[in-house]
């Protein structure tokens, strides 16, 4: 969805899917027609939604969905942070931890085994080498960088993304009111 | 019936004797954050989230156990009394594991409205994620320590209101429970009536009535002071 004739006044937006369900990103394509002029205004640099490998420097804002659960996500999360003005911890997960950190009380080792070495049709060592490795406990993205501004909600809902984004792109402060601050 | 006059948030205020800051700051239309006071059960200053500046007194004095007294000074809202409610939320969510999006109360939670009330945005401190359990023993209800505040209203509202005291607390500090009997599994209480009086009055979604799911659960603390206006005012006699 990158422009093909880029505006460089125009605002690089990325989206980030760490340890997550995808939930917030598909609340963000909730935003429907919405999402249109969003991209009148913004050129989508990186996410999902966007065939580019490498996280792109001078990014504008970037929404991060997920927790920080592994070693990759903590590679990303840092260099989001080098490269990006404003980071929003987008839902949940990247906020509190949420479901994904639900595991926060089984040790990891534990957690492979039963996972991957005794579940019904068992994984082998190989498919174990081959996911990043988890770290000891997920983690919030504001214990890992520092974040510019929160999005909560499981996921959050439109009128909440859409708040956020207009505020955001207006360089103001998000302010939500109480009901679209709530979790869950 | 005495009266005293005091100073609220820098206006002048009556209340009558033996009130407490809180009950004077209600009868006024001031707002205090509560979250262990219930209406109708006794006062136990355990959350601390309606602590107020009381001219005269370093220390923050929680409202609802601080009784009123002539020529008091009392300060319900500052950036320091904002700053420490925002920090006994964060505390309470860090403490055990309360995941919102996959809780019986959620959007029915009065933690959970709280923080977003007070403007918790993120917990800066270290969740501790223990290992809770939960008791499904019980025919009707259950209990999830996960989400438990240590509050205290289950206990208080099943000693003072049904009267069986089958509440209790195990342990201390960080390690304390709500137990049953003597720590014994809830289904084999031999003193709870099931009469759900500690369900309605749980302000989370650890006691809730088995087989709600997510965001199934809905509490009505009002119940309480229904049955204590039938039974103290006799409003149920015709």
């Amino acid at each position: 969805m990158q422009e093909s004739s880029p505006n460089k006044s125009r605002p690089r937006l990325a989206t980030v899917w760490l340890g997550g369900c995808s939930g917030c990103h598909m609340s963000f394509l909730d935003l429907d027609e919405a999402i249109i002029d969003l991209l009148q205004e913004v050129d989508l640099v990186y996410g999902p939604l966007v065939d580019t490998k490498e996280y792109p420097e001078q990014v504008d804002i970037c929404l991060v969905e997920g927790a920080v659960t592994n070693l990759d996500n903590l590679k990303l999360i840092r260099q989001i942070r080098r490269s990006t003005r404003l980071v929003l911890s987008f839902g949940d997960c990247a906020l509190t931890g949420n479901v994904t950190s639900m595991r926060n009380r089984i040790p990891v080792e534990d957690l492979l085994t039963a996972v991957y070495h005794e579940a019904s049709s068992p994984i082998g060592a190989e498919a174990v080498e081959a996911v990043p490795a988890l770290l000891p406990r997920v983690l919030p993205v504001h214990q890992v960088v520092r974040v510019d501004a929160v999005l909560p909600g499981c996921p959050p809902d439109v009128d909440r993304i859409a708040a956020t984004l207009s505020a955001l792109l207006d360089g103001q402060t998000v302010k939500l009111e109480p009901r679209m601050r709530t979790f869950g | 019936m005495p009266v005293i006059t005091l100073t609220i948030d820098e206006a002048l205020v009556s209340a009558r004797v033996g009130q407490t800051v809180l009950e004077a700051c209600r009868d006024e239309g001031i707002s205090i954050p509560t979250l262990c006071h219930l209406d109708g059960i006794s006062a136990r200053g355990g959350c601390r989230l309606c602590l107020v500046e009381v001219a005269g007194s370093n220390r923050l004095l929680p409202a609802c156990t601080t009784l009123a007294a002539e020529g008091m000074q009392v300060s319900t809202r500052s950036d320091r009394i904002d700053r420490y409610r925002r920090m006994i939320l964060e505390l309470s969510f860090a403490e055990r594991n309360h995941q919102c999006a996959v809780c019986v109360s959620n959007q029915n939670c009065e933690l959970q409205a709280l923080a977003a009330e007070l403007g918790m945005e993120q917990v800066r401190y270290d969740y501790l994620d223990p290992d809770l359990s939960m008791d499904l023993s019980h025919e009707r209800f259950g209990i999830d320590h996960n989400r438990c505040v240590l509050c205290l209203r289950c206990v208080r509202v099943c000693d003072e209101v049904e009267g069986a005291h089958t509440w209790d607390v195990k342990a201390r500090g960080i390690e304390s429970q709500v137990i049953t009997d003597l720590n014994q599994p809830w289904g084999e209480s031999l003193s709870c009536t099931s009469c759900g009086k500690c369900v309605d009055a749980c302000p989370t979604g650890a006691l809730f009535t088995r087989g709600a799911t997510v965001a199934e659960m809905h509490k009505d603390a009002g119940f309480l002071r229904r049955i204590l206006d039938g039974r103290e005012k006799r409003q149920w006699r015709r």
